[in-house]
Parts: C-alpha cells; sequence; structure tokens
C-alpha cells in the first residue's frame, strides 16, 4: 500500500489551562481517501485537526503530511493542506474575489485568475464575486471558506464541520463538491457530529470520544461488524404478554402487543435465530410478518461512546 | 514554492493591508491629515504670527516637522496594531498560522504596510504645510531618510503591541499613554531650550525628542541635539524593536496555543 499522505503518532496535547484534549492518537490517512471524524461536541475533533494544520501547537508526538513533519517542515506541510475552519470567520469588507485571491497568494502560488474562476463556479459563488462577505448568508460565507481553502489547490482538505447550521438543500450541494474533489485526487477529512454525513460521504470512519481515538474502520465494515440488527414480527394476534419459554430471547413486545422485537449482533457467530423461531412455534406464537432492520451508524456510534465512557 | 521566503505571502498580505487603509481613506488619511492641518492653522497661521521666530524660522514653519512626526508616530503605531490585532480578535488570524509563511514575511508585510500608510500621509502632510506656511527643506536626502526610519520603527513598535494585546483596550493604552505625551512633550510646539534647566535634563531620556530635533534639523539645519546623536537615537530605537520583535519569535507566538 502507499505510505499514507498523513499520519499521526502518539499525539499528545494538553492546553495551557491543563485540560488535555486529546491522548495518544495515532492515525493513518490513506492518500485519496474520505475521512469521517466523528464524535461528540468537546472530542477533540477541531484540536486534532487544528494541530496537523499548525494552528496548535502538539504536546507530544509526530504528524506528517505528504512526508513532511508538521512542526520542523512547516512550510512543506502547509503548503499541501488547505483548511476550512468550524467557525465563520471572514473579513467582512473584503470581496470573495479578493479574499479567495488572497488564500492563494498567502500558500505561495502565483495569481491565477482561471483557477480561481473555475474555484468560484464550481462553488456557485461566480455571481458573488464583487458581493464583500458581510452581505452574504452563512451559508454562502461557507463556500466562500472553502473557495478560499481550494484557492490554492491543496493535495489535502480538511472540512471541519462543513454542514453544522447548513440548511439540507446546501448540505447536498455540499456533499457534491466533495465528491467532485475526491475524484479529482483530493484527500479529504472532515468533522461531523452529525452521523449521516458520516454515512453518506466517508470511505471511512474515526470515532473520537473524550480526546481518544477510540475507532477506525472502513464505514461499510463498521456498520457490517458492528452493527445490530432487529428482527421484527408482526403477530397474527395481539399477544397479552410474553408466553412461557421465551424468556431467554430478551424479546420486546410492544405496548398492543402486535410486535415482537429480537435483537442480534450479527458479528456474533450464532444469531439465534433459527432458536427463536423453533421457540417461538413451540410456545404456539404465529405471525403474519416480519422485517430486519440494520442499526445505523448514529446507534452504533451511541453505543461505542458508552463503551468508552465504561472504560 | 520552495523553502524560501514567501513573496507570495508577503505581496498578499500587503495588498490587504493597503486595501484596508484605502477603502476607510477618510479615517485612515483624510483625518490625520486634517488634524495636523488644524494644527497647523491654529498654532502657525494663527499664534504664530505673535510668536517671535526660532533662529530665523517663523513659528508656523518651525511646528511643522513636530506635527508630521506626530501623526507618523500615532498612525504608525495604530495601523501596525490593528493590522495584526485585528485577525486576532476576528479570528481570521487562522489562515495566516495555517500558511506556509513565517515570522519574515509576516513582519515584512504588516510593518511594510502600516509604514507605506504613514509615508503616504506625511507626504500629504507635508505638502498641505508647504501651502498654509512659508517651509524650507535644507536637507531632503536626510529628511526622506528620518520619516522613513521612523515610520518603520514605529510600525515595528505597533507590530509588537499588537501580538501582545488581548483586547482592545491594551492595543489603545500604550499610544494614549505613552506615545502621545512623549511627542507632545518632545518638542513639537517648542524647542527644547526653552525649558528651564531640570525639565530641559529630564527631556533628554524622551526618545521622541531625538526623532523631532533630527527632523527638523533636515529641514532648518538646527535641532535640540546634535544631527548624529539623533541619527543614532533613531537607529538604536528600530534595533531594540527588531531585537524584541525577533525575541517575540523565538519563544512562541503569543498566536497560538
Ligand atoms: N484553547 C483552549 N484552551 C483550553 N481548552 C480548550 C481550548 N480549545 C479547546 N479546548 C477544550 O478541548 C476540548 C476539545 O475541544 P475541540 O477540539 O474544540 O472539540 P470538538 O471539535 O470535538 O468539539 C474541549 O473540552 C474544549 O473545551
Ligand atoms: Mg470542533
Amino acid at each position: 500500500m502507499a505510505s499514507p499522505i498523513i499520519s499521526v503518532k502518539g499525539l499528545n496535547k494538553t492546553y495551557r489551562t491543563g485540560f488535555t484534549a486529546l491522548k495518544d492518537v495515532n492515525l493513518d490517512i490513506e492518500r485519496g481517501e474520505i475521512f469521517a471524524l466523528l464524535g461528540p461536541n468537546g472530542a477533540g475533533k477541531t484540536t486534532l485537526i487544528s494541530i496537523i494544520c499548525g494552528i496548535v501547537n502538539p504536546s507530544e508526538g509526530t504528524i506528517t503530511a505528504d512526508g513532511f513533519d508538521v512542526v520542523r517542515q512547516p512550510r512543506h506541510a502547509r503548503s499541501r493542506i488547505g483548511l476550512v475552519p468550524q467557525e465563520l470567520t471572514t473579513d467582512a469588507f473584503e470581496t470573495v474575489w479578493n479574499t479567495t485571491s488572497f488564500s492563494r497568494g498567502l500558500f505561495g502560488k502565483s495569481p491565477n485568475p482561471a483557477h480561481i474562476e473555475k474555484t468560484l463556479k464550481s462553488l456557485s459563488l461566480w455571481d458573488k464575486k464583487d458581493s464583500q462577505l458581510r452581505t452574504l448568508s452563512g451559508g454562502m460565507k461557507r463556500r466562500v471558506m472553502i473557495a478560499k481553502a481550494l484557492s490554492h489547490e491543496p493535495e489535502i482538505l480538511f472540512l471541519d464541520e462543513p454542514t453544522a447550521g447548513v440548511d439540507v438543500e446546501l448540505r447536498r450541494d455540499m456533499w457534491d463538491v466533495v465528491r467532485g474533489l475526491r475524484e479529482s485526487g483530493v484527500t479529504i477529512i472532515l468533522t461531523t457530529h452529525y452521523i449521516e454525513e458520516a454515512e453518506q460521504m466517508a470511505d471511512r470512519v474515526g470515532v473520537i470520544s473524550k480526546g481518544q481515538l477510540i475507532l477506525v474502520e472502513e464505514k461499510t465494515e463498521l456498520m457490517h461488524k458492528l452493527g445490530k440488527k432487529e428482527l421484527s414480527l408482526q403477530m397474527a394476534e395481539p399477544l397479552a404478554a410474553l408466553p412461557a419459554g421465551l424468556e431467554a430471547y430478551a424479546l420486546d413486545l410492544s405496548s398492543d402487543g402486535a410486535t415482537l422485537t429480537y435483537t442480534y449482533d450479527t458479528q456474533q457467530e450464532r444469531t439465534g435465530i433459527t432458536a427463536l423461531m423453533t421457540a417461538l412455534q413451540k410456545a404456539g406464537v404465529r405471525f403474519r410478518d416480519l422485517q430486519t432492520k440494520q442499526s445505523s451508524l448514529e446507534e452504533i456510534f451511541v453505543s461505542l461512546v458508552h463503551q468508552g465512557d465504561r472504560r | 514554492m520552495s523553502a524560501g521566503i514567501n513573496g507570495h505571502a508577503i505581496a498578499a498580505i500587503y495588498k490587504f493591508e493597503m486595501n484596508r487603509t484605502f477603502r476607510t481613506i477618510w479615517q485612515s488619511i483624510a483625518a490625520p491629515v486634517l488634524t495636523t492641518t488644524l494644527y497647523l492653522i491654529v498654532f502657525g497661521a494663527g499664534l504664530g504670527g505673535r510668536i517671535s521666530p526660532f533662529h530665523g524660522v517663523p513659528y508656523g514653519a518651525f511646528i511643522v516637522p513636530g506635527l508630521i512626526m506626530l501623526s507618523v508616530l500615532t498612525q504608525s503605531v495604530a495601523n501596525a496594531s490593528f493590522g495584526i490585532y485585528f485577525p486576532k480578535f476576528s479570528g481570521t488570524i487562522y489562515e495566516i498560522l495555517s500558511a506556509p509563511v513565517g515570522a519574515l514575511e509576516i513582519v515584512i508585510a504588516y510593518v511594510g504596510a502600516a509604514a507605506s500608510k504613514s509615508l503616504i500621509l506625511a507626504s500629504v502632510s507635508l505638502a498641505t504645510a508647504f501651502l498654509l506656511v512659508p517651509l524650507r527643506v535644507d536637507h531632503p536626502i536626510l529628511m526622506l531618510m528620518f520619516l522613513t526610519l521612523t515610520a518603520f520603527s514605529f510600525s515595528l513598535f505597533g507590530f509588537i503591541i499588537g501580538i501582545w494585546a488581548d483586547g482592545f483596550e491594551k492595543l489603545q493604552i500604550i499610544p494614549l499613554l505613552v506615545v502621545t505625551p512623549l511627542t507632545f512633550l518632545g518638542g513639537t510646539f517648542f524647542p527644547i531650550s526653552v525649558l528651564p534647566a531640570a525639565w530641559k535634563a529630564v527631556a533628554l531620556f524622551n526618545p521622541v525628542v531625538y526623532l523631532i530635533s533630527g527632523f527638523r534639523w533636515s529641514f532648518f539645519s538646527q535641532g535640540d541635539v546634535n544631527i548624529g546623536v539623533s541619527l543614532a537615537a533613531t537607529l538604536g530605537f528600530l534595533s531594540v524593536c527588531l531585537l524584541i520583535v525577533w525575541r517575540i519569535f523565538q519563544t512562541g507566538w503569543r498566536l497560538k496555543n
């Protein structure tokens, strides 16, 4: 396999307040992937990104971007990275065109109006190019921040909660932009606490909680491996109570007695479905329909974070 | 980009800062020039007629170098400090911190822009002064040198304040409580020689005295202190500011967590 485009080793961060925001984080990001960093507020997502991008100093550990140490060879590392921070911070009186061109220069690239034009067009900002930023809506400002990050043609793009507070339509637009970027070979790391986003976009997902990276998995693998499934059985006749002999299955009977739900783990060698069916037949329970449902990343996530808490 | 200096970044920041200046031209150029003009009208053309010339220099002309220094000093400090403080305050500093730029590019761009602005301002004020009072410049090259040195030194000084400040109050406290009083007492409106002996001794501890004296010498070939001493003091102040900036970047930024 090709060497990772970003490699984080033994990263710790303790802020001056004494608060430890990251604990022994190890993470490799592969070239060209979309990686979603998932975690609740305060988990340390922004801290991790800020350290990789050079905005916050690490306390311990090493990070390389495209082989360059972000602390010892910052110029090489940083010129490859574009960052869209979580907070909407813009120069209110600058125009879209100027602020985007500014970013390109800041990152050491010679002026290239054609590239700026292409970037603005891809983000539907072209007709706003002469507008001052203060006149734009929040969603538009977010696009401008993406345009700024893309102005210098980075190989790696960080998006810190790109769709927080953004309406559904814009969110879908943004996902399209991100997919387009991936197709052009850009590696994308995004953070989110919307599971939907990770589920829709990511190739791999890392789950971070209380400063610890508790899991890194292929998204499909994650859902497959950790996904609990639910089997719902619609009763032929409503049940007043759970019949005897079924206690071992931890079944859940709906209050109207019409649905029995069995939760099983697809990771387990035996799901227990066959045995359950036999037991139901013995107990004389008849059903007229059944469905199975894969749990969403959201449910996986909640259960992971809870496990993390118990450790 | 090679590992060398990031010239595009210097150009980008410089242009950004100059755009800001021209966007707010009334506040950043017109207002200071108007202030200088008002001083000239009131103290020069108005009261000046009743004050006898110093060594053959009419009072109206006498105060011109001091007034220009006053505005160069205060505006350099104000501009450079605001220029670097505001991105910290608004959060846009994230982009500069994440960009492939080092201390050198940042200092050159911000200080260069603030100094440029002061030089524009000084030129306009000087042109206005020529219209209002009978002015002569004996040593134009030396005058430009003093102006440029002062503009850069005090822009550096402002930059240091902007890095240090963590609130708007701190941003203004040094200009208001230190720079302005030192300038007023530094011989803008009178030669140090008119002060009583004790005050004269005190005044010589005021670094601004040397700046104004040197600058005035370049106009009228006369000053409170020897021109060589003035020049040395000005270069000394520049060196101190450079040293402080260098230390700031050595010992971390005060910009990063
Ligand atoms: N500058 C700082 N000083 C002290 N603590 C901080 C600072 N920045 C963030 N933190 C703390 O570090 C933790 C992680 O914050 P952050 O990385 O922003 O989390 P996330 O982006 O996952 O919401 C939080 O508890 C936050 O309060
Ligand atoms: Mg965050």
